[in-house]
């Protein structure tokens, strides 16, 4: 029988419509049946910087490699633009917040400038609690350290929570080398560390990846649904997965936001509490500190407790400011102290603020060059604005490029909760850079050209005349070839009838 | 008062508007101003880009150019930023320490030295939205930046605001830098175009038909990547508003 090919409401059909689909007795009306859920791939998530040994790091090239990713691009400038937004809401609920921001950085520049003293004092007072304190010179050192007091307790497998010294020493890969399972406790340290992934951001280390990246790499490692990419179904799987290995965890590990040389305590900020499970489940605690951690008094604490999660997440605080101090009964707690560095860095004139650093990442949030490049583009441990300026005391040819991938425009500075400096010491070691002739040999011929030719008024005003006829005659496909990185993916301005020189010849005369 | 008037490079090649506009306000408060015929650049290029040695000859020159005047007065912030912060690849001796401490850019020139409390003659019917160069926003002081706790301030808002007819939009991300960056618009194309365009549909979706800036160089770079995706916005520097340009 055939039916008039025309859309009626179902209703409206006959009971022996042929077309109609029935499904568990019912027959769909004809929206259901017509559209089925259709699920488009996923967009691949863009990946970081290609790194060839110490060469230099070609940021502009992974940076237009995520923009090419349009999803992940708009996702990420958003998410990071909204973290930005909520510390603007917070700032303006503390009245006294450019006076705190002042006070955090006298502190740290009163510490830095007497670190020695510091340090052992909180050496001192923390072995007074119990505490085993150690020295690493480098990260080989701080690894070795971690490797002989895990050996000594015979442990296997370590829980940690996020920590960007740990990155920074390479930690990971070296515990695989000798055999020792490491587990990431921060989740988004946990969804890098599974996809084998470094951080891309100081706080948020997966803020570069949508749900579907994550679904994909959860199917891959822990069994969870690829087509189900529902966040809390994800975090559920992961919490699931993970828990069972904290539990049976030999060693536990943490970072440090603030060491108190007073007190000789430390302290770790973090919002899911897993540094608390990393430092209470085993009963060997080891904390990886940056030596620059360090503050006098616990009453400096108060200025940067409410400085840090304003400034990073647009929080009050973060859910917990856990206070370590000793051992607990029957358990053992190490400290290793790592410099990396940074002693050598406190030597650089220009550059020794840097060490101010709290890691809150609130001038990556607010930088318009990170939030449309994603983190895994610089190919260093630490991005954004204050990876410009670290990045090169750790490798300056292998991150030479990094202090030229950005505007100047000094909206880091703005937002530095310790009042770092960043723009300009982005623009000093631009001129470090080129001094050391770390910069690209066209860029120097270029720069060089510009300079005599700037400096020649004769002969500026002849290639000025130059430019003017090539634009106004050349064809639109000379101006936009693939040499022209003005013209690739903007128009070039129109050339005027004349140069403002020329009109003021004819219109004010006269002598010069 | 005497003053030097300083074109940049890129206004005098591709906006002599801008530097007539510039111009011709000054001459209406009836100051004499000068333009030295044998100036070029003040550097920034180079500098900019960590070439300070390459920059020294241009900044030798920009101080035989503009020693004597009053002010040296330019209608783009980031230049003016360079001579003022910046401009050290030559020694620093008293002349050229006066120069670089009596250059202007136009904004602060007319609301702090000036000022400036009405442009009878400027008109401009026209829903505008402001764009402050980071050179201008951040270093200059133009305005409070978003990002500090501070009293609001907006030295462009204030000139503007004395002009008849013009109405202000506001972008969801007003101070959020427009990717231009100097030489970072070269080197870093592809970001900086993204940034461009991601400025441009912002002030367009705010309702603006002109954005209008105290510095070319951003406006030259927003205009290149509005005609490339086709955003429907004119540009327009501030001088030529306040000097009354019509449209």
């Amino acid at each position: 029988m055939s039916t008039p090919p025309v859309m009626l409401h179902p209703e409206l059909l006959a009971a022996d419509d042929t077309h109609a689909i029935v499904r568990d007795d019912r027959r769909l009306d004809h929206a259901e049946a017509a559209s089925k859920p259709l699920r488009s791939r996923p967009e691949p998530q863009p990946r970081g910087a290609k790194i060839h040994g110490s060469r230099p790091v070609d940021q502009a090239e992974a940076a237009a490699r995520f923009i090419a990713a349009p999803e992940h691009e708009k996702m990420h400038d958003e998410r990071l633009w909204d973290l930005r937004q909520k510390r603007d809401r917070e700032m303006h609920g503390i009245p006294e917040w450019e006076e705190l921001r002042s006070l955090a950085s006298a502190i740290k520049e009163h510490t830095l400038t007497h670190l020695d003293e510091y340090l052992e004092q909180f050496e001192a007072n923390a072995r007074s609690h119990g505490v085993h304190v150690h020295w690493a010179h480098d990260a080989a050192e701080h690894n070795r350290i971690v490797h002989g007091i895990l050996s000594d307790h015979g442990a296997k497998s370590l829980i940690k929570s996020k920590s960007m010294l740990t990155e920074e020493c390479g930690f990971r890969p070296y515990m695989a080398s000798v055999g020792i399972e490491v587990i990431e406790t921060d989740l988004g340290e946990r969804i890098q560390q599974l996809d084998n992934e470094d951080p891309s951001h100081v706080v948020v280390p997966a803020v570069h990846k949508l749900r579907t990246d994550v679904a994909e790499v959860f199917a891959r490692t822990i069994g969870t649904d690829p087509a189900n990419s529902d966040v809390h179904y994800l975090a559920e799987a992961q919490r699931e997965a993970t828990r069972p290995l904290i539990l049976a965890a030999d060693a536990g590990m943490t970072g440090c936001n603030f060491a108190v040389a007073e007190t000789g305590t430390f302290v770790v900020c973090t919002n899911e509490g897993n540094a608390d499970l990393s430092a209470n489940v085993p009963k060997l605690h080891i904390a990886s500190i940056g030596i620059e951690k360090i503050i006098p008094r616990l009453e400096h604490l108060a200025v940067f407790i409410r400085l840090l999660s304003r400034s990073a997440l647009g929080s009050p605080v973060t859910q917990y400011t856990s206070h370590f101090r000793g051992p607990r009964a029957g358990g053992e707690m190490h400290v290793v102290l790592v410099d990396n560095g940074r002693s050598e860095r406190l030597g650089m004139e220009e550059f020794w603020t840097s060490l101010k650093c709290i890691r809150c990442g609130a001038c990556m949030n607010t930088c318009p060059v990170y939030r449309r490049s994603g983190g895994l583009s610089y190919g260093a441990t630490y991005s954004g604005p204050i990876g410009l300026i670290i990045d090169p005391t750790f490798n300056q040819r292998k991150y030479s490029n990094l202090p030229f991938a950005s505007t100047l425009n000094g909206s880091c500075t703005n937002v530095c909760p310790v009042k770092i400096n960043i723009h300009e010491q982005i623009y000093a070691w631009r001129r470090v850079l080129v001094e050391r002739h770390e910069t690209p040999l066209a860029k120097r011929a270029a720069m060089k050209a510009a300079g005599e030719l700037l400096s020649r008024p004769a002969a500026y005003r002849a290639a000025i005349a130059a430019a003017d006829v090539a634009l106004a005659h050349l064809p639109r496909f000379v101006i936009y070839n693939g040499l022209n990185a003005w013209g690739r993916h903007r128009e070039v301005p129109h050339p005027p009838k004349q140069t403002f020189h020329s009109w003021y010849q004819a219109n004010r005369g006269g002598k010069p | 008062m005497r003053i030097g008037l300083f074109i940049p490079c890129y206004i005098d090649a591709f906006f002599p508007e801008v530097g007539i506009a510039t111009l011709e306000l000054l001459e209406r408060f009836g100051h004499e101003v000068v333009y030295p015929r044998d100036q070029t650049c003040c550097g920034q290029p180079m500098a900019n880009s960590g070439f300070n040695a390459e920059c020294a000859d241009t900044e030798a020159l920009f101080v035989r150019n503009f020693s004597g005047f009053d002010y040296v007065v330019a209608p783009s912030g980031s230049c003016v930023h360079h001579v003022r912060d910046n401009f050290d690849a030559i020694e620093q001796t008293d002349e050229v320490k006066e120069v670089r401490a009596r250059t202007c850019e136009i904004v602060e020139f007319l609301h702090d030295i000036l000022k400036v409390d009405a442009f009878p003659w400027a008109r401009f019917p026209h829903r505008v939205g402001l764009h402050n160069s980071c050179g201008t926003l951040r270093r200059l002081k133009h305005a409070t930046p978003s990002e500090l706790h501070e009293p609001f301030y907006s030295k462009p808002m204030d000139l503007l605001s004395k002009v008849e007819g013009i109405e202000f939009v506001t972008p969801a991300r007003p101070d959020e830098c427009c990717g231009f960056g100097g030489t970072f618009s070269v080197f870093e194309e592809v970001v900086s175009t993204k940034m461009g365009y991601d400025k441009v549909s912002d002030h367009a979706r705010a309702g603006a038909e002109y954005i209008v800036s105290a510095d070319t160089s951003c406006l030259m770079h927003q205009q290149g990547c509005a005609e490339r995706i086709g955003v429907p916005i004119k540009f327009i520097h501030i001088a030529q508003i306040l000097n009354g340009a019509s449209a």
